[in-house]
C-alpha cells in the first residue's frame, strides 16, 4: 500500500491537515476582527458625550443621541432578571440537590431543547399573554420576553456550579443537624455564589443583545420611558431601527450604538472570567 | 466535562437522604418551591406551544395542509401560504452548513489535536468573542459592509463563472439568498466550534493512545480513533447548528432582501419564517393575517423543537452532557 | 456573607435597575401620549411632536413610524391611543374597531419615483411605463420604452432593481391606488391596498427602508415619500400627470392636485390621477385616527388640544418639509369634526 510504502508522504500529509486547520480556524476567527474594525472605524466618531446623554431628534435633524435606549436597556434587564433570576437559580437548586437520576436526565433535556427556540417566537408568544390582554407594548413585556430566555440558561449554569462543591460540605452541614434546606441555602448555594452570580451576568449579557422579542413587546420610545407599562426604547432596537434607515446620520449613530452595546457585553464577559479565574480546572 | 472535586453521586445523594429526611416544614416547602421552579422549563415548553396553536386557530381551520404547500403570499386577498418561507430558511440555513460545518469541525480538531498548546486558550476566546456578538450588530455590518463587498467583488466572479447555471443566474441585487446564508454561517460557527470540541475532549485517550502504538501520525490518529469514534456527536453539533441556523433572525431579514419568491437562484433575494414575522407582525392588519403569523411561528418552533430534539439526543449518546454555556 | 447580605446585595441591585425608573415616574407627573402608524409623514409629525413638547412640557407623543398598516391596526386593537395611516381605512376594518373611528386629515405629500443611477439625472416617466416597470415588464434600464420619453438621456444597460415596500403601507396604498387607476392590468393583476402581491422586486420596511435600498442598490428604482428623497439627497422623476403634462412632484404641484379634491364627509378621499394642468398625479393625504368617544379623559383631552394646534400652527410647517397643508374649507370642516371628539 502506497501509505506503508512512503512513510514521509504520511509525515506530510499530518503536517498539511494541520495547516488547513489552522487556516479554518482563522477563518473563523476573521469575522471577528472585521465586525470590530468596522465597529471602531465608524463608531468611534459617533460615540461623544451627547451620545450618552441626548434624546433622539426628529427625523432629518442631526444630532442627538441614544440615552434613553441605553437607559431602557438596563431597565429591561433589570426586569428581566426579576422574571428570570428566581425560576433559573431554584430550578437548577432542584436539579443539583433533589432531582434523581430519571427526571433530571428529562428536565436537563426539556432546557437544552427550550435553549434553541428561536427568541423571536419568545417575542410572539408573550405579545399574545401581556400585550393583548393589557393592551400595550410595555417594559414589563419587554422584561418578560428576556426574562423567559434566561430561565434554561441560569438553570443550567446553576446546577453545574452547585455540582462542583463537594459532598463533605452537605455531609458536614447534616451531622451539625443543619435541616437540608438551610444546608443547601447556607452552606451549598453560599459556596457557589459566585459562580451562581458569573452564570446569571452571562445571561444577561446574553439577553442584553437580543432585538427580536422586543419588537413587539417592548416596541420602542423615542423618549424616557416613565411608567413601565408603557413602551421603552432598548439599544438593539434602536441600533435596528436606524440601520435600515436612509439617513447617514442615522447610520453613524447606528455603528455608536453598535459599538457601546459590544463593549458592554465584552466588559461582562471579561468580569466574568476575571471572576472564575480560580474555579475554571477546565483542562485543554 | 468540567473536573469536579467529589461531585454527589446517586450513593452520596442517598446518603445525605438518609441523614437528613426531609421532615421538617421549611424542608417540605423548599423542595416543592425548586421542583415548582424546575417545572418551570417544561411548562414553558407547553406555554409556548399552546399561544401559537391558539394565536393561529383560525388560520389553520382556514387553510388547513395547504398552508405548508402553497407559496402565495398575498395580504390583499388573505391568501397566505407559507412555501416560500420555508424555502427560504431551509436554503439559507444548508448554505450556512455547507460553509459553516467544514470550518468549525476542522477548528475543533485544531483546538483539541492539531494545535500547539499555546495558541489554543486565545482562539478559543476569540470564539466566545464571536458568539457574544448581537444579531443586530452583525446584520448592521452586514448592511454596510458585506453586502457592497459582495456586490461588487465575489458576486460578479460567480456570475461569471457560474453564471448560466440556474444557481447563479440574474441580477445581482446584493441582498441575497447567498448573503443570508453567509452571515447565517458566521453566526452559526461558534457554537459549532465550541459543541464539537466538548464531543473530541470527551473521546477517551485510550483510543488516541491505541492508534499511536500502532504507530499512526498525527493526523492519523485524529482520523481513525478519534473522528470516527465521535461521529455521532459530531453529527449532533452539526444538527444544533442547523436549530440555531432555522431561528436566526434580525441579520438574515438585514441581508436578504425580504421578498416572498421561489427562485433557484442565490442571488435572488429570499424571505424566511423567522423574517416574516419580524417585519410583517406589527403590520398585520385583519386577523387572518396575524394568525397566518402566528401559524409561521408554530412552523418555525416545530421544525427547532425537532432540530434540537434530535441533536440533544444525539449529544447524549457520546455520554456527555453538555451545559449550554452562554455561547448560543 | 450571610444570607441576608446576599438578600440585601440583590434588593440593592434592583433598587439600582429600578429606582430611576419610579424615581422618573413620581418625580414628574408627564403624561405620555403613544401613537403609531405611517411613515408617510413621519418627518412632519415627529416636528410637531417636538415643537409641540416645548408648547405643553406636560405631555410627550412618542410615535413609532412602523407602516399605516400598523397603524390601523394598533388603533383598533386599543394598544395606542392613536394611529396614523395613508390609506383611509376600509369599512370592514372600521368595523372591527369597538368604537367609532375619525379619519383626521392632517397634511398632504407626495409619492416620488427615487431612483439610484450615476450622475443622477432627473428623467420623466408616463403611467404606462411606471406600470409596465413595476409589473416587471419592463427590466432594463435602456429599454425604448424609457428613452422615448427621454431623448437627451443616455440609459445604462443595467437591470432595473424595483423596491416596493415590504410593511402594511398608506404609501403603498397611494402608489396602487393610481396604478390601479391608470393600468387595467394592474388593477387586474395586482389591486389596491396598504400590502399587495408584488409581481417584482425586493422590499424595504418603511419610506425609510425604501428609501435605504435604493440609496444603497445602483441601478434601484422605488417609490418613497418626497421629503424622504430630498433629505437623502436622491434625485427623483417628473411624472405626467392626466392632463398629459409632465410635472415635478413639489409643494405646488401637491397643492393644485389638493385643490381639485372632492370631499366626503367622513374625510375619507383619495387625490391620485387628479385633474388640472399643474397637478402632480401621486399625491394622498394621511390621516390620524382616532376615537371619536376617548377612553381616557385626561388623554382625550390633551389630544384634542394637539390635534387643534397641528391643524392651526402645525399646518404652517408643513411647508418647509415639502407637504401640502390642507385647503381651508377642508381645514374648518376637519376643526369643526375635532370638536366632536367625546371624552
Amino acid at each position: 500500500m502506497k501509505n506503508n510504502q512512503y512513510p514521509s508522504w504520511r509525515k506530510t500529509k499530518s503536517a498539511l491537515a494541520a495547516m488547513i486547520a489552522f487556516v479554518c480556524a482563522l477563518l473563523v476567527i476573521a469575522p471577528l476582527a472585521l465586525v470590530f474594525f468596522h465597529l471602531l472605524r465608524e463608531g468611534a466618531g459617533a460615540v461623544s458625550w451627547s451620545f450618552f446623554t441626548e434624546l433622539p431628534k426628529p427625523v432629518g435633524v442631526a444630532g442627538g443621541g441614544m440615552a434613553n435606549a441605553i437607559f431602557g436597556s438596563f431597565q429591561l434587564l433589570g426586569l428581566a432578571a426579576l422574571a428570570g433570576v428566581p425560576a433559573g437559580v431554584l430550578g437548577g437548586v432542584y436539579l443539583a440537590e433533589y432531582g434523581t437520576v430519571r427526571s433530571n436526565w428529562l428536565l436537563r433535556f426539556v432546557a437544552d431543547v427550550l435553549n434553541g427556540v428561536p427568541s423571536i417566537i419568545w417575542g410572539v408568544v408573550v405579545y399574545g399573554l401581556v400585550v393583548l390582554r393589557f393592551k400595550s407594548f410595555s417594559a414589563y413585556a419587554g422584561g418578560l420576553a428576556l426574562g423567559f430566555i434566561m430561565i434554561p440558561l441560569i438553570m443550567r449554569t446553576t446546577e453545574e456550579v452547585l455540582l462542583l462543591v463537594p459532598t463533605g460540605y452537605r455531609e458536614a452541614s447534616l451531622a451539625l443537624g443543619i435541616s437540608r434546606w438551610k444546608t443547601i441555602v447556607y452552606v451549598v448555594m453560599k459556596t457557589a455564589l459566585k459562580g451562581i452570580v458569573t452564570g446569571i451576568l452571562l445571561a444577561l449579557a446574553r439577553v442584553a443583545g437580543e432585538t427580536a422579542p422586543l419588537l413587539f413587546t417592548a416596541f420602542g420610545n423615542r423618549f424616557w420611558n416613565h411608567d413601565l407599562a408603557e413602551p421603552i426604547a432598548a439599544l438593539p432596537l434602536q441600533i435596528f431601527s436606524y440601520a435600515i434607515s436612509p439617513y447617514d446620520d442615522w447610520h453613524r449613530q447606528a455603528w455608536a450604538g453598535a459599538l457601546v452595546l459590544v463593549v458592554m457585553i465584552f466588559l461582562v464577559n471579561i468580569l466574568v472570567r476575571v471572576l472564575t479565574r480560580e474555579r475554571l480546572a477546565r483542562v485543554l | 466535562m468540567p473536573v469536579v472535586a467529589n461531585p454527589p453521586t446517586l450513593a452520596a445523594r442517598s446518603t445525605i437522604d438518609r441523614m437528613a429526611p426531609a421532615s421538617g416544614v421549611g424542608d417540605k416547602i423548599f423542595k416543592w418551591l425548586t421542583l415548582a421552579m424546575a417545572l418551570a422549563v417544561v411548562v414553558l415548553v407547553f406555554l409556548v406551544g399552546w399561544q401559537l396553536a391558539r394565536g393561529s386557530s383560525l388560520a389553520i381551520q382556514k387553510f388547513g395542509f395547504h398552508f405548508l404547500t402553497t407559496s402565495t403570499w398575498d395580504p390583499v386577498a388573505e391568501q397566505f401560504g407559507a412555501l416560500p418561507f420555508i424555502y427560504g430558511t431551509a436554503v439559507s440555513s444548508l448554505i450556512a452548513l455547507i460553509i459553516a460545518v467544514p470550518l468549525s469541525i476542522a477548528t475543533a480538531l485544531f483546538l483539541t489535536e492539531l494545535a500547539p498548546l499555546w495558541i489554543r486558550q486565545p482562539i478559543i476566546s476569540l470564539i466566545e468573542m464571536l458568539a457574544a456578538i448581537p444579531s443586530v450588530i452583525l446584520g448592521l455590518w452586514g448592511i454596510f459592509v458585506m453586502i457592497p463587498w459582495l456586490r461588487d467583488h465575489p458576486f460578479p466572479v460567480l456570475k461569471r463563472l457560474f453564471g448560466w447555471t440556474p444557481l447563479f443566474d440574474g441580477p445581482i441585487y446584493g441582498t441575497s439568498m447567498l448573503a443570508g446564508g453567509i452571515i447565517i454561517a458566521i453566526m452559526i460557527l461558534p457554537i459549532i466550534t465550541s459543541v464539537s470540541r466538548e464531543i473530541l475532549r470527551s473521546v477517551p485517550n485510550l483510543q488516541r493512545e491505541a492508534a499511536y502504538a500502532l504507530g499512526a501520525t498525527r493526523w492519523e490518529v485524529t482520523r481513525i480513533a478519534v473522528l470516527s469514534y465521535a461521529r455521532k456527536g459530531l453529527f449532533g453539533a452539526v444538527i444544533l447548528g442547523l436549530g440555531r441556523a432555522l431561528g436566526e433572525t434580525m441579520a438574515v431579514t438585514m441581508v436578504i432582501g425580504n421578498t416572498p419568491q421561489i427562485r433557484a437562484s442565490l442571488f435572488a433575494p429570499g424571505y424566511t419564517l423567522a423574517s416574516v414575522i419580524a417585519n410583517e407582525f406589527t403590520e398585520a392588519t385583519t386577523d387572518v393575517y396575524l394568525q397566518a403569523l402566528f401559524e409561521i411561528g408554530l412552523v418555525l418552533f416545530g421544525i427547532t423543537i425537532l432540530a434540537n430534539l434530535l441533536a440533544q439526543l444525539l449529544l447524549r449518546t457520546m455520554g456527555s452532557t453538555m451545559p449550554p454555556r452562554a455561547v448560543q | 456573607m450571610t444570607k441576608l447580605d446576599q438578600f440585601s446585595s440583590k434588593i440593592l441591585g434592583l433598587v439600582i435597575a429600578f429606582g430611576p425608573a419610579f424615581a422618573g415616574a413620581t418625580a414628574s407627573a408627564q403624561m405620555t401620549m403613544n401613537g403609531a402608524g405611517a411613515t408617510f409623514p413621519y418627518p412632519i409629525y415627529s416636528k410637531w411632536f417636538d415643537e409641540y413638547a416645548k408648547v405643553d412640557p406636560s405631555v410627550r407623543f412618542n410615535y413609532q413610524s412602523i407602516g399605516s398598516g400598523g397603524g390601523q391596526k394598533q388603533i383598533t386593537a386599543q394598544t395606542v391611543d392613536f394611529g396614523a395611516s395613508d390609506g383611509p381605512m376600509s369599512d370592514e376594518n372600521l368595523a372591527k374597531a369597538p368604537g367609532k373611528i375619525l379619519h383626521i386629515p392632517t397634511v398632504a405629500g407626495a409619492d416620488v419615483v427615487a431612483y439610484n443611477l450615476p450622475g443622477n439625472p432627473v428623467f420623466k416617466l408616463d403611467a404606462d411605463v411606471i406600470a409596465g416597470i413595476f409589473l416587471g415588464q419592463i427590466k432594463k434600464w435602456n429599454d425604448p420604452k424609457i428613452a422615448g420619453l427621454n431623448p437627451g438621456i443616455t440609459f445604462p444597460d443595467q437591470e432595473i432593481v424595483v423596491v416596493h415596500r415590504s410593511d402594511g403601507s398608506g404609501t403603498t396604498y397611494i402608489w396602487t391606488d393610481y396604478l390601479s387607476k391608470i393600468s387595467a392590468e394592474w388593477k387586474q393583476k395586482v389591486g389596491t391596498n396598504t400590502s399587495v402581491n408584488w409581481p417584482t422586486g425586493l422590499g424595504g420596511k418603511g419610506n425609510e427602508g425604501v428609501a435605504g435600498q435604493v440609496k444603497q442598490t445602483p441601478g434601484a428604482l422605488g417609490y418613497v415619500e418626497l421629503i424622504y428623497a430630498i433629505q437623502n439627497k436622491m434625485p427623483y422623476a417628473d411624472v405626467k400627470n392626466s392632463a398629459g403634462k409632465f410635472v415635478k412632484p413639489s409643494l405646488e404641484s401637491i397643492t393644485a392636485a389638493m385643490a381639485t379634491a372632492q370631499i366626503p364627509d367622513d374625510f375619507r378621499f383619495s387625490v391620485t390621477n387628479a385633474p388640472g394642468a399643474t397637478s402632480y398625479p401621486i399625491c394622498g393625504a394621511t390621516w390620524l385616527l382616532v376615537y371619536e368617544q376617548q377612553k381616557d379623559p385626561a388623554k382625550g383631552k390633551k389630544l384634542v388640544e394637539f390635534l387643534k394646534w397641528a391643524l392651526t400652527k402645525g399646518e404652517d410647517m408643513a411647508k418647509d418639509l415639502d407637504y401640502a397643508p390642507l385647503p381651508n374649507e377642508l381645514r374648518e370642516r376637519v376643526l369643526k369634526r375635532v370638536d366632536e371628539i367625546k371624552m
